[in-house]
């Protein structure tokens, strides 16, 4: 019974785990990016640069159908011109950060729908927005896990200033340079990770692995490391339950995930110890000291 | 030349939008003192701190550290731009004050983890490690911040306001701190509101109100004629000022 509903569909079918292994590698580096971006307040700029990507991936198409390599290529070029110009903006003019981000994203949104829209079919504005989870091929899966590798090293060289760089940028300042290299490396790892995701799940729905698990995760801890280490596991396991629910029950996977994600964070909304609704609603007696 | 520890002041004017907050200021901070600048709102204080820490370009002259750097200089910003809510235990925050000895990527020793426990002892918060710094009172948190000074173990410690809005006790056993430090010969400067605090620790002051209204001797700099004279600054910048002429 268990084994029916939770091994077979991926001991018997090949898509199944790859689509198993690309989710998890992708939660895996996705999960901790998206820790950090919650508490640097920029939960919306990773949609805003995951909108970001699409011309660049859709002038990858353009240039060599659904290749792999130029749409990544395309996808990273485009998300990381986004999040300078929108720096670039914001430092030197009198426009904050958020509004450059949304002038910059939308435009991009706009340029990429009306590439694809205007040379391709509306399948491949699907593909592209919606991702394509249960038919990762080889090199696909073999970027999503090079991604994954890649944030997580990353990740723990520049783990010291990038927590400082959030907690307390001042007092970086005062003792190190490294805050502005820190910043663009760390909005490269949000790029790379979001052009990973939206090979498997869209450029849509790259986000939601990102930044579900780590709002779910924040109801449950306040130390940042196992928030880190949540999340991760938050998407793994949206992974597995979405994957599982699109098999049972026909839906489409790569929104099964998210929709998984998305029960995980309201789970976590009420049940959370952590300044969640049960402890709001149910408070319980105060201490003796 | 300016000494080792010393901070030199070279005919500096720091200011905001060409208007100056602090004009043509000489003199210098002896290596070892420790020093009050005191003076109304808008002198110029907090803004000569940032100058010396190079966070404000001066609009002209220059300061000198004679021989250190930056990186030197321990600074306690007025509200340190700390994010309370980020989830990280007071331990860790302390422990930021070893960066200078442990960098990006250096490991923290058995040494050090006893260096972290007596800072954080010596503030006399033991008992705090695995709170989240989100729990802690404004005393509390100034008392960490102190901790993570002591760490840093700068030759320079500039102090902005550090006992505004915190009570005479965490006040008094700060104060303790600051006079250790004195005793270990670092520069200390601190600008500070209370008259009696300064009267009663710091020995040399800095009187401020734009210019230099007076410097020196703490008992000289706060005689009833200088206060009377820091008091008549105007504040607001005038929007049709000229151009400054006076000689560079």
């Amino acid at each position: 019974m268990i084994y029916d509903l939770v091994i077979a569909p991926f001991a018997d079918f090949a898509f199944m785990r790859r689509a198993l292994v690309g989710g998890v590698a992708l939660s895996l580096g996705a999960g901790p990016i998206g820790v950090f971006l919650m508490l640097r307040r920029m939960s919306l700029t990773g949609d805003a640069m995951a909108h970001a990507i699409l011309p660049g991936a859709a002038v990858g198409f353009l240039i060599a159908g659904l290749s792999l390599p130029a749409m990544t290529i395309g996808g990273l070029i485009a998300g990381m011109a986004v999040a300078l110009l929108a720096g670039l903006v914001a430092r030197v003019t009198a426009l904050k950060e958020d509004a450059a981000m949304a002038a910059f994203y939308l435009l991009s949104l706009a340029l990429g729908v009306t590439i694809v829209s205007m040379r391709g079919s509306n399948v491949d504005l699907l593909h592209v927005l919606f991702g394509t989870v249960l038919a990762l091929d080889d090199a696909a899966l073999y970027l999503i896990a090079a991604i994954g590798s890649i944030t997580i090293v990353a990740l723990a060289l520049i783990y010291r200033p990038l927590v400082l760089e959030c907690l307390d940028p001042g007092f970086l300042r005062s003792v190190s340079r490294s805050g502005g290299p820190v910043y663009l490396i760390f909005l490269m790892l949000v790029v790379l990770n979001l052009v990973g995701g939206f090979h498997a799940l869209g450029t849509l729905l790259a986000v939601g692995v990102m930044m579900l698990p780590a709002a779910a995760a924040r109801f449950w801890t306040d130390d940042i490391t196992w928030m880190l280490v949540l999340s991760a596991l938050g998407g793994m396991a949206a992974t597995v339950m979405g994957l599982l629910a699109s098999f049972h029950l026909g839906a489409p996977s790569g929104p099964a995930i998210i929709l998984a994600a998305g029960g995980l964070y309201l789970v976590s909304l009420f049940a959370g110890p952590v300044g969640g609704l049960a402890a709001h609603l149910l408070p319980r007696r105060h201490l003796e000291a | 030349m300016t000494a080792r520890g010393a901070i030199g002041f070279r005919d500096l004017t720091l200011g905001y939008d060409r208007h100056p907050a602090v004009h043509h200021l000489d003199g210098t901070i002896a290596s070892g003192s420790l020093t009050a600048v005191v003076g109304p709102n808008g002198a110029g204080k907090s803004t000569l701190l940032k100058g010396i820490v190079g966070a404000l370009r001066p609009l002209a002259g220059h300061v000198d550290l004679g021989g250190l750097t930056v990186r030197d200089v321990a600074y306690l910003p007025q509200i340190a731009d700390i994010d309370r809510s980020f989830p990280i235990p007071v331990y860790d925050l302390v422990a930021m004050g070893l960066w200078r000895r442990s960098g990006l990527f250096g490991g923290i020793g058995r040494r050090d983890h006893v260096r972290i426990d007596e800072a954080i002892a010596a503030v006399g918060m033991t008992g705090f490690e695995k709170r989240s710094i989100g729990t802690l009172s404004g005393g509390q948190m100034q008392r960490i911040l102190f901790a993570r000074l002591l760490l840093q173990d700068a030759p320079v410690i500039l102090l902005d306001e550090p006992f505004t809005a915190i009570d005479t006790r965490t006040a008094t056993d700060l104060l303790e701190l600051v006079a250790r430090w004195h005793a270990e010969k670092r520069t200390v400067v601190a600008v500070l509101h209370d008259i009696e605090t300064v009267k009663r620790y710091f020995p040399e002051t800095l009187l401020l109100a734009r210019e230099t209204v007076a410097w020196g001797p703490t008992g000289e700099a706060l005689s009833p004629e200088n206060m009377l004279a820091a008091r008549r600054m105007v504040e607001a910048f005038d929007p049709r000022a000229h151009v400054c002429q006076s000689a560079a």
